[in-house]
């Protein structure tokens, strides 16, 4: 009898600790979400310095975050952060971003400063940074990587032969930070961007980060 | 009187009325019958009810909060230093409302039943399927002697709510007279926001070395040492700070005199200050408190780890300050961070899903002088059943301030967006 109801109690242990164990593990939304409260609701951000991850390819944000974690990107706080991820937290955090719709800044900008980043545009970036700095999905398709990618995709994605990233309609204030980082040599860049970009002036980076923040993202 | 649903809309006046019941949530409308009640409109409470209703629109959410507007303490400190305003600070709620379909109703809750799942305020009572509370801090005046929970705050600001108490803490330190001392002393953790001591005192000693140089800065801590971002504090001080800030760990304050401004602690004699900033020891909001949510500690609430539902009341949740989570820190982001997986969880258990485990960060912001910030910041998973800090993530910024200048400008984001992911 003492035993029966020893085991009865044993049987019941069990069920109750299944029961409060059983939680499946954290889903891309919730990885995610954790994200907004520096990077805005869905990763569209309202803040002037931070970028927004809305939309943003996601070879480019794993690339990204991996380099953060690698501290080969230089951060302030993302280095810290992402060594909390595994490869597969990056992956499911950077398709969740893919696929959320992207959502231009809202902030203003200068006309006349747009205007002379066009044209900076035009005559160096636009190589590169397709379509106004929008995504491009189906451009480069067919092509020779080596031949015709690996040049412009060496400070990011050569191994993955991915998209560059979404910079249309990105915060002006976050892309000044950016270039200032790749000009003064704290964030590496391939030799074709490294021409491009030594060739501006502040004020030069200060036009092209307006004139990209000017354009609406892609809405994919 | 019961609160149905008609009652409701009538309690919330005819404007009210003709909110939009859905937002981007979706185009079903709310079911009677599946609702979750939510206390509390700071970090939390605003986080938790636009996500059960961008989750599920079939739920209805009522978010009951006491104040029209929410301030926010993160950042508060630069107000007192006089280079923030207010109005930074500081959201409403018709948007939030608007765009989710979220009832707003400006109210306090004076009680809660939890066997028959109602919520009582002021003007009613409301059912719930599920609570979720947010509701902050409060004080533990009793511990103090000589505190006089209406009249000692009035004198002696404890500013650790953000608003008026903000402003008159700000308004003694620009009266002082150059030469006086100004006192900041804090309980024994946990208290809300660890490094809100410490950045109060660059702040304050910030504002002193300009305008008033021959003043002194005290921090009397209860705490054997500083209880966040330590060597950071501790080298901003020495640098920018070090004929002003005296730091004075292990003293705890058990005695107030608040007419002659003495604050009086064991084993030494009264210190006096001109501007006295005395912080109380704190326990969960007093709803949490009234309502049996506490755990034996009497202050804190005790939760399931990642649904965040009470473990002394079924149907209840508690999230932000309030709630024991485990290695978080009581922080606007944690709440926000842990508000985001309650809401995800109560949806599942209302719509009988698996519940997830708990995912998130914590990033926190503070100032050294007008133009750096240095930042605490931790990634938590779940192991052994608790909210740990993933082992070797997170930690604090370069102890040389190499990244202090780019910090101040991605504070300021942070601010923006947290702020406008609780008001939109």
């Amino acid at each position: 009898m003492a035993k029966k109801w020893y085991g009865t109690i044993l049987a019941v242990g069990a069920l109750a600790l299944a029961a409060s164990v059983q939680a499946a593990p954290p889903s891309a939304a919730m990885l995610a979400n954790a994200c907004g409260g520096c990077h805005g609701a869905r990763g569209v951000s309202a803040g002037p310095s931070m970028p927004s991850l809305a939309g943003q390819p996601k070879a480019y944000f794993i690339v990204a975050m991996k380099r953060f974690r690698s501290g080969e990107r230089p951060s302030t706080v993302m280095g810290r952060l992402a060594k909390g991820y595994t490869d597969a937290d990056i992956e499911a955090m950077a398709a969740f971003f893919a696929r959320q719709k992207p959502v231009p800044q809202n902030g203003p900008v200068d006309a006349r400063l747009v205007e002379k980043g066009a044209a900076i545009y035009y005559k160096q970036c636009k190589y590169c940074h397709l379509d106004n700095g929008r995504l491009w999905r189906q451009i480069h398709q067919g092509q020779d990587y080596d031949k015709q990618c690996r040049n412009c995709h060496a400070d990011y994605g050569p191994d993955t032969g991915d998209e560059t990233p979404m910079i249309a309609g990105q915060w002006p204030k976050y892309l000044k930070i950016q270039m200032d980082a790749f000009k003064d040599g704290t964030r590496k860049m391939s030799k074709k961007k490294a021409k491009a970009m030594n060739a501006l002036s502040p004020e030069d980076r200060e036009a092209v980060a307006n004139f990209y923040a000017s354009q609406t993202a892609e809405v994919r | 009187m019961a609160l149905d649903r008609r009652n409701f809309l009538k309690l919330l006046g005819a404007g009210a009325a003709s909110l939009p019941l859905t937002g981007h949530a979706g185009d079903a409308p709310p079911r009677p019958g599946r609702r979750v009640v939510v206390i509390g409109g700071g970090f939390g409470g605003t986080i938790a009810a636009k996500y059960v209703r961008m989750l599920d629109p079939a739920i209805e959410v009522v978010l009951i909060e006491r104040n029209r507007q929410h301030v926010s303490c993160p950042f508060s400190n630069q107000v007192i230093a006089g280079i923030r305003q207010m109005s930074d600070l500081t959201i409403g709620y018709d948007k939030l409302a608007a765009n989710y379909g979220i009832r707003i109703l400006c109210d306090e809750v004076t009680a809660i039943d939890p066997a028959a799942r109602e919520v009582v305020t002021h003007s009613g009572k409301i059912g719930y399927d599920r609570l979720i509370i947010s509701p902050g801090i409060d004080f533990r005046f009793d511990e103090i002697e000589g505190y006089d929970p209406a009249s000692t705050p009035e004198i002696l600001p404890h500013a650790w709510k953000a608003g008026a108490q903000t402003l008159l803490l700000k308004k003694q330190v620009e009266s002082m007279a150059d030469g006086g001392t100004v006192i900041i002393s804090m309980p024994l953790t946990p208290f809300r926001c660890p490094p809100g001591p410490y950045e109060r005192a660059c702040m304050i000693a910030m504002y002193l070395k300009k305008n008033k140089p021959r003043s002194k800065l005290i921090l009397l801590d209860a705490n054997p040492d500083i209880v966040s971002a330590g060597p950071l504090f501790t080298r901003a001080w020495d640098t920018y700070y070090k004929d002003i800030i005296e730091y004075l760990p292990a003293k705890r304050v058990t005695r107030v005199d608040a007419r002659t401004k003495t604050l009086f602690v064991e084993g030494v004699e009264g210190i006096q200050g001109d501007v006295v900033n005395f912080v109380p020891p704190q326990r969960a909001g007093a709803i949490a408190v009234s309502s049996g949510l506490v755990g034996a500690d009497r202050n804190w609430c005790p939760v399931k780890v990642s649904t965040f539902e009470s473990t002394i009341h079924n149907n209840i949740h508690v999230i932000g300050d309030a709630a024991v989570a485990g290695a978080m820190p009581k922080a606007g982001y944690s709440a926000n961070a842990q508000a985001k997986v309650c809401a995800m969880n109560v949806v599942a258990l209302m719509n009988g899903r698996e519940t997830m485990d708990f995912a998130g960060i914590n990033v926190c912001y503070s100032a050294i002088t007008e133009e750096e910030d240095i930042s605490v910041a931790a990634v938590y998973k779940v192991a052994q059943g608790n909210i740990v800090a993933v082992h070797d993530s997170g930690g604090m910024s370069p102890i040389d301030f190499s990244a202090a200048r780019l910090e101040h400008v991605y504070a300021e984001s942070w601010l923006k967006n947290i702020l406008t992911e609780m008001s939109t």
